[in-house]
């Protein structure tokens, strides 16, 4: 260490806070993606077992290597480029898709101080982030120059747009009790208890949130833009390999990412739900997973919602629902009933 | 105007879809009812019709007098038989060969055979790796008579009250 400080001079201080945040980043990174991986096996054994199957258990006990054959797989096969798509877009598509997915963790508290950047106006990061990565999904679409990716693109396109909205109401609704944006601050406000915790006083916002959030991630029953009955695969008709996998990755890291917020805004993030177990990580991890499971289920049980279903409930439901509820909790705000609400 | 606030409440509250993930969540810590097929079988009716085979009687003698009505009767006429005199005066086949890329199990043969040689055993799981290795040919088909006889005669003997 002290011969490369001294080796690189006055650029040292620089180079190791850069250092540090890549080590840290993987340590975030690496982590996801193998989340991600048994997700799959997850969500292929949840549905199984719904549908009085077994599911994958071939490889490894259990099937507990498939996702890792499965990796092994896409990353062996070739990546197709259709002749008359745009060559950069194709490709700029799935990083498009993916980047934010991983971009948005760097803002999400594990732990009390477990952070990457413990930024102020973290909960609007990532708002932002979740909403770029809807341009991944149309670039894809339009880059392949297919009717079905094309069709996919819009109707993701305008699905995620109405439901943005839904979920940034829902989110303020949070933000309004917590009196902050950033995340650690949202978590603390929750402290004493799973009473305190948001999930009471602000329970349709909360309902709304992880509806919007199955919607937003593409997920059953919302996954009109993949409709591989209607539009076959909807904006990844054309990719293959691992460019398919890409996508398949932000999907699962898009879930995760939802889960984790609701899980920090409404479940109490780290904290335990009892006084005298102490908080932590593992707290945290439960809560996720919790909520994941909800995803799998939700996708084992509800049929495919149809077009303009998905725009009514975003638009003629939720939106209506999320603004009367942020003016109860502003009105009872300026009550004597403000306690209900932090 | 009442039943419209009902039914307003009743999907407000989601309460079909709560009951739709209730049926899901039941069934999630139900008995599993899949077979792992190669450890685990189904039950098989002895009047299974799978791989095909010609049967011997038990001096070791071959059953089939080539009258040929299997070939007659076969829909998918998969079946080809020649057939000669032999030195003790009795007719045989020279040629028996079933091609089972044509067959479509219907078991007429066996049905139509009056000294109950070509038989449809509980065989399924077998297969041809090249061109040609469906066709099944005499003694292809006597080695697998003679290789399950026991289960054949089983088989026969169970079902030949019903016959």
């Amino acid at each position: 260490m002290e011969t490369l400080a001294n080796l690189f001079g006055s650029y040292w201080p620089a180079i190791e806070i850069t250092g540090w945040t890549l080590i840290k980043i993987i340590a975030i990174v690496i982590p996801l993606m193998l989340c991600v991986a048994y997700m799959t096996l997850a969500e292929r054994k949840v549905i199984g077992y719904m549908q009085v199957r077994i599911g994958p258990n071939r490889v490894g006990y259990f099937g507990l290597l498939q996702p890792i054959a499965d990796a092994l797989k896409l990353l062996f096969k070739e990546i197709i480029l259709p002749t008359a798509s745009n060559k950069y877009l194709f490709f700029l598509g799935p990083i498009l898709t993916i980047a934010p997915a991983f971009a948005a963790w760097a803002v999400v508290p594990f732990d009390l101080n477990l952070i990457l950047a413990d930024i102020d106006a973290g909960l609007l990061y990532i708002l932002a982030m979740t909403s770029v990565a809807v341009y991944g999904v149309i670039i894809a679409g339009w880059a392949s120059n297919s009717k079905y990716a094309f069709l996919g693109a819009l109707r993701s396109a305008a699905q995620i747009v109405s439901y943005e909205i839904a979920m940034g109401f829902a989110l303020v609704g949070v933000l309004m009790c917590a009196n902050s944006l950033n995340l650690g601050k949202i978590v603390l406000a929750q402290s004493g208890g799973i009473f305190q915790w948001y999930w009471l006083p602000l329970f349709p916002l909360f309902i709304v949130y992880f509806i919007s959030a199955v919607a937003e991630t593409n997920r059953a029953p919302f996954d009109v833009a993949e409709g591989e009955s209607e539009i076959v695969a909807g904006f990844h008709v054309e990719y293959s390999g691992m460019s398919f996998a890409v996508f398949f990755l932000a999907e699962y890291a898009n879930m995760i990412l939802v889960s984790t917020l609701a899980a920090l805004m409404f479940l109490g993030g780290w904290l335990s739900p009892v006084s005298n177990i102490p908080d932590g990580f593992l707290w945290l991890l439960a809560k996720v997973g919790f909520l994941l499971f909800f995803f799998l289920w939700f996708r084992a049980t509800f049929p495919r919602y149809r077009y303009d279903q998905i725009m009514r409930l975003g638009w003629k439901v939720f939106i209506p629902i999320t603004l009367l509820w942020i003016v109860v909790v502003g009105g009872f705000m300026q009550t004597r009933f403000a306690y209900l609400f932090h | 105007m009442f039943k419209q606030i009902k039914n307003f409440l009743s999907s407000f509250m989601l309460i079909e879809l709560i009951k739709g993930m209730a049926i899901t969540g039941r069934y999630f810590f139900a008995r599993k009812i899949t077979i792992q097929y190669p450890e685990e079988r189904t039950p098989m009716s002895p009047r299974f019709r799978g791989l095909h085979a010609l049967r011997r009687y038990p001096n070791g003698e071959e059953r089939c007098i080539a009258c040929k009505l299997c070939e007659a009767v076969c829909p998918a006429m998969a079946i080809t038989i020649e057939s000669e005199q032999r030195e003790d005066g009795t007719r045989r086949t020279t040629q028996y060969d079933i091609d089972l890329t044509k067959c479509i199990f219907c078991g007429l043969c066996e049905e139509s055979c009056p000294v109950d040689s070509i038989v449809e055993t509980r065989i399924f799981d077998y297969h041809g790796e090249k061109q040609g290795d469906l066709l099944y040919t005499k003694a292809m088909l006597l080695a697998v008579g003679d290789k399950h006889e026991k289960q054949i005669a089983a088989d026969r003997a169970t079902d030949a009250r019903y016959r």
